[in-house]
């Protein structure tokens, strides 16, 4: 008997191969509903989704299309107000959509694993790692010694299992949290792993590996994977299906090359275009206009002043380390980086966490101060301004920070919030403070009407925008975007990427883009700076790095791009 | 650790100095003649005043008598007080009845607290989280000496529950009635704070995790949900444990409990000033104590928390 599954109503998805296999999961016109203060809200509906035994199905989506709901009605763990409202979740036959609790406690652990999303939040910072292996294996009646524990660990990539065990979660990094939680997760065998964006919080050489790890585990174990994921690279590289899910409903779902080549729905056409991790150019609109902005200001700047308008020269930034007794060991955080920023060009520092990226920008920021090394900016070094000129240099340098929600005061009105850099400059009198904020919102794209909002009601990529907003408020000359994209999703980080480019060639603007993400970089930026430790290890333009990179560990970080491999063939233009 | 204890102990030592200076300063300064206020309307003869005078060192200047204060303490000699009984021997009685009703109190609040906060945070919104908010609001609104009051009144008088007074020889028994009412309105407060607590981290990421992990649910409440609770809780009941100490003279007075709430207020009527320091001092070493026990358990309830640096 041939086994025909109905993947959506439009599309047929033929086992082939697999041919009296029973699907391991089977998702049914899986329906959620959530009750809230205004109302039923229906996160999912119509779901489908079909898992073999040992198969790996992604699923696809920005955050809100009901990719998690879904994934977590399969191991019972829908928040208290969310239930499944219609449609049937079939593991290995029978129906869990309506299962006891006990029977629920049952199967979670020995037969549905999970691996959950930010490693740092999912382990209890109370009890040792070895206790909360432990206690998986106990309640899953499995044998629970010190040497069952120290296997389960080190089977999940821990080095050293049987001390580590002995730690506690905060002794841990992330990339090793997350191991720890991948060995919970698989310590008693389940049949189907779900895994919510395993990796999202790492560096991407950490992703990778972990990822190469849970291959190899799930493979040899023989474990399902339903994997979750809000980048269409990782989940094309790592998945045999994927399933993409948009505003609670299954949009598209196929084999995985297949689906990226050849994309249906509009939804995933747009998801595929502006996949960073797949995309293979500069945002080309941009960096034509920007040659030609650069070129009509090119006569209005000073003959004098340099075309670099910042210049790092042996930036060092030591960190006293106290280590018991008084006793103190230095680290540089920073060590010996130079590298210039020529006007109306973007330049990137990419690192992983920890390499010193970040203190770089908040040097030049003015925010913390070198312990050796000059920042000259426009020819002068910023360490000898006065007061008074640093006023000014604040005026001229401007920060866009990560956290869209952590960097708009919640009391503060948008109005207030993008006029508040011009109050406090003292620029214009009330009326014309005004006029610019329209203005600026006309520029960031945003209706003139959230004047009257509240960051709170506004979405991530709208936050993002009034940061931006706020930052060009006083016309400056440089922007530091701190990992301005990295919490937006994809969509939204797209749409905002576009934005700074449209800006940079109208205004003349130069970016330093500090970020972690690669693909991010080949996306905006014409100079590449890799820190590595606090050393700056390579350097270049964007095309030559990432054509020809010369040192190992750049080709590491660009080798961990997800998807990388998997790279359409460049359009022609 | 050690060291961490050690810094703490050493502390006790200006704090020690810092409070008695600033109490036995204050009992100088109050108006009026302890010694003339101890033979009540009656004139004593001149030469009587002056030999009670020098015999309690009052003739001295001000540091003086603070500094033979302080060579008495040493010596765990604290001399007599007005009615010439020793003050060591006074402390004695009274602290041993004080520190019974005080634990019994502070087991009533976290016992009970606890619990009830749990259920009632694990099922917020629910029938018995409402009844227990609404109750905790009113065991909180109304002042100690009317819940004393009423107590006494219906399960000591009119239901014959428990003794309604406690007389001289106090044991557990007759301290439980006390006990209840010192101990109510802090247990409403550790009810609250116990719930919001728990209804906080029944959200929180690792709850989730432990749950898919396969664990049932009394081991998810009990592991993981509880014991990071606890730690906002744990801070409260050791401050509170100073409070139920040193601040129990409103019930031991309505319940005539021998405490030291009682021969405090005594001590403050007569302006005695030996016996109000020496009280004073021993509950400051009572707070300091209950202060270090709650860093340390601190630590055990919170790994994070590390005091040797």
């Amino acid at each position: 008997m041939r086994d025909k599954e109905m993947i959506t109503p439009e599309i047929n998805i033929e086992e082939a191969g697999r041919t009296g296999v029973r699907p391991l999961l089977e998702i049914r016109d899986l329906a959620i509903t959530f009750k809230t203060g205004s109302g039923d809200v229906q996160a999912v509906r119509n779901a489908h989704l079909t898992i073999m035994p040992g198969e790996t199905v992604a699923i696809v989506g920005e955050s809100g299309s009901g990719k998690s709901t879904t994934a977590l009605a399969a191991i019972g763990l829908l928040p208290a107000n969310g239930a499944v409202s219609g449609g049937q979740i079939l593991l290995d036959g029978e129906d869990i959509a309506h299962a006891s609790e006990k029977r629920m406690i049952e199967l979670r652990g020995n037969t549905i694993g999970m691996v959950p999303q930010d490693p740092m939040s999912n382990l209890n910072p109370v009890w040792k790692i070895g206790y909360q292996v432990k206690e998986t294996l106990r309640a899953n009646g499995r044998p629970s010694g010190t040497e069952d524990i120290a296997k389960v660990l080190s089977q999940a990539g821990l080095p050293d299992a049987h001390r580590r065990a002995n730690q506690y979660p905060h002794e841990f990094s992330g990339g090793m949290r997350q191991r720890a939680l991948i060995a919970i997760g698989l310590s008693c065998q389940p049949r189907l792993l779900i895994a919510d964006e395993p990796t999202s919080a790492l560096d991407v050489t950490v992703q990778r590996q972990i990822l190469d790890h849970l291959e190899t585990m799930t493979n040899e174990l023989g474990t399902a994977v339903l994997l979750i994921t809000h980048d269409l690279g990782l989940a094309a590289e790592r998945a045999d299906k994927v399933v993409v899910m948009y505003r609670g409903q299954v949009v598209e779902a196929g084999p995985s090359l297949e689906l990226l080549r050849n994309p249906q729905h509009p939804y995933t056409r747009r998801l595929v275009e502006s996949a960073p991790s797949l995309a293979s150019r500069r945002i080309q609109v941009a960096k034509e206009q920007g040659v030609e902005a650069s070129d009509l200001l090119a006569p209005a700047a000073e003959a004098a002043v340099a075309d670099n308008v910042l210049q790092i020269q042996d930036l060092r930034r030591v960190y006293k380390l106290r280590s018991g007794l008084g006793k103190s060991t230095d680290f540089a955080a920073v060590d010996g980086v130079s590298f210039d920023v020529k006007r109306g060009t973007t330049t990137a520092i990419v690192g992983e966490s920890g390499s010193g990226k970040s203190t770089v920008a908040r040097m030049v920021l003015q925010l913390e101060k070198p312990s050796e090394g000059r920042i000259l900016f426009d020819g002068v070094d910023t360490s000898l301004l006065k007061p008074k000129e640093l006023f000014k240099f604040r005026r001229r340098v401007q920060p866009i920070f990560q956290d869209p929600y952590g960097s708009l005061d919640p009391m503060y009105n948008i109005f207030r919030t993008i006029e508040e850099p011009l109050r406090v400059h003292k620029i214009g009198d009330a009326a014309s403070r005004e006029k610019k904020v329209r203005e600026l919102l006309d520029q960031v794209a945003l209706p003139q009407s959230t004047m009257q909002r509240y960051p709170n009601e506004l979405s991530g990529g709208q936050r993002q925008r009034i940061a931006i907003a706020r930052a060009l408020a006083l016309d400056p000359e440089v922007i530091i975007c701190d990992e301005a994209v990295s919490a937006l999703d994809v969509l939204v980080q797209a749409q905002v990427l576009n934005l700074l480019a449209d800006l940079q060639a109208n205004l003349g603007l130069t970016y330093l883009f500090i970020t972690h993400d690669l693909a991010v970089v080949r996306q905006i930026a014409d100079h590449v700076c890799v820190m590595e430790k606090g050393k700056l290890v390579e350097t270049g333009s964007t095309d030559d790095v990432f054509e020809s990179p010369q040192q190992d560990y750049t080709k590491a970080l660009l080798n961990a791009i997800p998807g990388a491999k998997l790279m359409l063939p460049p359009e022609v233009a | 650790m050690v060291r961490f204890i050690l810094r703490r102990l050493l502390q006790v030592i200006p704090v020690f100095i810092g409070t008695t200076l600033l109490v036995y300063y204050m009992v100088f300064a109050l108006p009026g003649d302890p010694i003339a206020a101890l033979f009540g309307d009656r004139q004593p003869p001149q030469a009587v005043i002056d030999t009670l005078r020098s015999q309690y060192h009052l003739d001295q200047p001000f540091w003086v008598q603070y500094g033979l204060f302080l060579q008495n303490l040493f010596t765990f000699n604290l001399g007599n007080d007005f009615t010439g009984q020793p003050i060591a021997a006074s402390l004695a009685r009274v602290f041993p009845v004080t520190a019974m009703l005080a634990v019994e109190a502070l087991a009533i609040q976290a016992i009970f607290g606890v619990a009830f906060g749990v259920f009632a945070g694990l099922r917020r919104g629910g029938w018995f989280d409402s009844t227990v908010l609404v109750a905790s609001l009113v065991v909180i609104a109304v002042p100690t000496f009317v819940l004393g009051f009423v107590f006494q009144l219906v399960f000591g008088v009119q239901l014959g529950w428990a003794k309604p007074t406690v007389g001289a020889n106090a044991d557990w028994g007759s301290l439980l009635l006390p006990a209840v009412v010192l101990g109510l309105v802090s247990f409403a407060y550790v009810l609250r704070l116990t719930r919001a607590s728990v209804s906080e981290n029944m959200n929180a990421d690792y709850v989730r995790t432990a749950t898919a992990k396969g664990l049932s649910r009394p081991r998810v409440v009990l592991a993981h949900i509880l014991r990071n609770s606890l730690i906002p809780v744990v801070t409260y009941l050791g401050a509170n444990l100073g409070g139920l100490m040193g601040g129990a003279i409103v019930t031991e007075g309505i319940f005539n409990v021998p405490g030291v709430g009682n021969k405090l207020y005594q001590a403050v009527l007569r302006s005695e000033g030996p016996t109000i320091v020496s009280i004073v001092s021993v509950l400051v070493l009572v707070f300091v104590v209950a202060n270090l026990l709650v860093d340390l358990l601190y630590a055990w309830l919170d790994p994070r928390i590390r005091y040797d640096q």
